[in-house]
């Protein structure tokens, strides 16, 4: 795919990038996602459709969002020169938004009537039932039943914004569960509903298209960079579960040799633990919901459950294009522990006025051991991708402190 | 192609009855008493046996099938061991075609060369794989046929006339139209839109059709049975074993009983009705 000297290519028709990735689905669901694809295609190309998206995040998501100096957390770690890409500033608190606002226009071109979606710490779910209270479709939200106890705030959010959250009670309970069940309602749902994916993973098209509806994160950064150092960025940096929030990130900047690119994944209490969710640094490649990709699996091919403090990491797999930019060695994969990333959390509190949700505190747990041992000219963009209002339980039942 | 299932159509066609195709999950609730089950069906007047492999993610099941692939798993049941179950049962019985169902990921790494050769060794006819749609035949479909092991494809209601000749074009065996979209052990199908389907399948291929999801009594499998060459059930039989186990979800002594019963409840539903319209 890197032939002509490029890294944004992929994937190829039949969506590959390289060994991961492609269409691994029941048949009921082949003919949906080849309309899909088709529609995709088209909109895509459509100036109507890019302009729509265009005015929809400008005036109601809000972007661009800023790029903001860590003046503070620089000065601490007296290293490098640290930007937060700001994106917990747009409406509902996370990126997850970007995507939604992408795909519920799509949706409506379809024709589709009736909105599906799974979740796992609630952003995304919270990101459908806003678009679709938006644009008056009905919705339907799978959730885990752990992740309903531990997000208590979001899963009330999603019922305020008229959206009907069904709790998922089979398998491990979280994220990959309240995945099947969703793919369960739209083999059965075939004519009217449109599954609006989250990440970067699931069937091709969705790891292109949601890669496609994130990048606008990327491209931002480019102009804004270029404004504030007069130069690309040398190192971006940021957090991965399935994945979107980075590729939208490092995607604009794959093709800049200059710009390294660092995921962060939750190791949870540790990768050699057996409880995390470090699939590129822990696991090994197998097929699980529409596609290949790095999982966390047994000798025997059975899924194991991730674990993270954060919810909305805790997935056994990572989105196919993540784990092709690893094996060809674009970007770099690192794991920050529970404990690693809930001291992040409390050091952007305190110091830069910033909650972070605990998904990018991983990523500022890595920016924490690298920044040190940069000069200060290295400027490092990490995206700040969602906001901690929702994780103040979690993390306040793990700092043993009531509220 | 190893021929036990072209040849077990031929028989039935002689016989002037559609086939009777039970789905039954390997390890459920335990690996010896699944074993039982296997090694009974034939008797019980199962024409083509499809041998579940579990997988932790199976997402076009419902939570009948889920719930047996979960005891399977905890039972300690492997594709290797399923393999072994294959060769056990083809000890006693040479002709009855036994078709793998599951999901890809546990085949992929278990190594698709590897599992075809010991597949084909243990005896082994045909393969379902519930998430490898033709878009997706150099994974497996191609090597298994190459292996001389059927690939049976699925067809369901929204593969259109211009998708079905591609769904075809490397399926052998019988084709398994799924008469509903949904996930297993949902509501069936009506009669009519079965009858239709199985007309528009016959313009485009001349391999035996079963039809399934949704069949639960011998009555509905009676009304497949006039329209296809074989009817699939699977859900029905493991509640009728999900309802025989002790409360700690262990095999009693009626569990093999019971499945069998209704097995040959269902076989003589099927056999009731002579299809005549099987060329």
């Amino acid at each position: 795919m890197n032939t002509a000297n490029t890294y944004r290519a992929g994937p190829d028709p039949e969506g590959h990038f390289g060994i991961f990735g492609g269409r691994y689905v029941a048949e009921t669901l082949m003919p949906l996602i080849l309309d899909l694809e088709a529609a995709w295609g088209v909109a895509r190309k459509d100036t109507a459709f890019t302009e729509e998206m265009s005015h929809w995040l400008k005036h109601y998501v809000g972007r661009p969002s800023p790029l903001y100096h860590a003046r503070r957390l620089s000065e601490y770690w007296n290293g490098a020169k640290i930007y937060f890409k700001r994106d917990e500033l747009n409406h509902t608190g996370a990126h997850k938004i970007n995507n939604c606002i992408g795909q519920i226009l799509l949706a409506k071109r379809m024709g589709k009537t009736r909105i599906i979606a799974e979740t796992g710490a609630g952003q995304h779910g919270v990101a459908t039932a806003t678009v679709c209270a938006l644009f008056n479709l009905p919705c339907t939200v799978y959730m885990g039943e752990v992740d309903i106890a531990r997000q208590k705030p979001n899963v009330f959010r999603m019922k305020l914004l008229g959206a009907e959250v069904v709790s998922v009670t089979s398998g491990s309970r979280t994220l990959k569960d309240a995945m099947n069940e969703a793919l369960r309602d739209w083999v059965t749902n075939v004519e009217d509903t449109y599954y609006l994916i989250g990440t970067v993973a699931g069937p091709h098209p969705y790891p292109e298209m949601v890669r496609e509806f994130q990048s606008v994160i990327g491209e931002e950064v480019r102009e804004q960079i270029m404004q504030a150092e007069g130069r690309l960025p040398d190192t971006l940096v940021a957090c991965v579960g399935g994945g979107s929030n980075a590729i939208g990130l490092f995607h604009p900047f794959l093709d800049d040799p200059g710009v390294d690119m660092i995921g962060v994944e939750a190791a949870g209490e540790g990768t050699d633990t057996g409880h995390h969710a470090s699939s590129l640094s822990a696991g090994s490649p197998g097929v699980l919901h529409g596609n290949r990709t790095y999982l966390l699996q047994n000798e025997h091919g059975q899924i194991q459950e991730a674990y993270s403090i954060s919810a909305g990491l805790d997935y056994p797999g990572i989105g196919p294009e993540h784990s092709w930019l690893k094996d060809v060695g674009r970007v770099d994969y690192a794991p920050v522990t529970d404990g690693e990333a809930l001291e992040a959390f409390q050091l952007c509190s305190r110091l830069e006025g910033i909650i972070p949700a605990l998904e990018p505190a991983h990523a500022l747990a890595h920016v924490a051991k690298i920044a040190a041992k940069l000069p200060p000219e290295h400027v490092i963009v990490m995206n700040m991708c969602g906001r901690g209002d929702k994780d103040i339980f979690t993390v306040a039942a793990a700092l043993e402190t009531d509220i | 192609m190893s021929g036990r299932i072209e040849k077990r159509f031929q028989v039935l066609r002689k016989e002037g009855r559609a086939g009777l195709i039970t789905f039954t999950m390997m390890g459920d609730p335990d690996i010896e008493t699944s074993f039982e089950i296997l090694r009974g069906l034939p008797a019980a007047g199962a024409d083509v046996i499809e041998i579940g492999s579990p997988f932790t993610d199976p997402m076009a099941d419902g939570p009948v099938i889920q719930f047996a692939g979960q005891r399977a798993l905890k039972a300690g049941i492997t594709l290797e061991k399923t393999i072994g179950l294959v060769r056990r049962f083809r000890e006693e019985d040479n002709e009855t075609p036994l078709v793998l169902m599951g999901y890809y990921n546990p085949i992929y790494i278990y190594g698709v060369e590897r599992f075809l050769k010991n597949a084909k060794e243990a005896g082994l006819d045909g393969m379902i794989v519930v998430d490898l749609p033709p878009e997706e035949d150099r994974e497996l479909c191609l090597p298994a046929l190459e292996a001389e092991i059927d690939f049976i494809r699925l067809a369901t209601p929204t593969t259109d006339d211009v998708r079905l000749p591609h769904v075809l074009e490397n399926s052998s065996g019988f084709v398994y139209y799924i008469s509903i979209t949904g996930i297993t052990g949902a509501a069936g199908a009506t009669e009519s839109s079965v009858d239709s389907a199985v007309t528009r399948l016959r313009h485009h291929t001349e391999l035996p059709i079963a039809v399934g999801f949704g069949i639960k009594t011998p009555e509905q499998a009676a009304e497949v049975a006039r329209a296809a060459d074989a009817a699939v059930v699977g859900t029905a039989i493991i509640s009728e074993l999900e309802n025989s186990l002790n409360s700690d979800g262990t095999a009693s002594s009626e569990t093999v009983a019971s499945v069998l019963g209704l097995v040959r409840a269902l076989s003589a539903g099927v056999c009731q009705s002579a299809t005549g319209t099987v060329s």
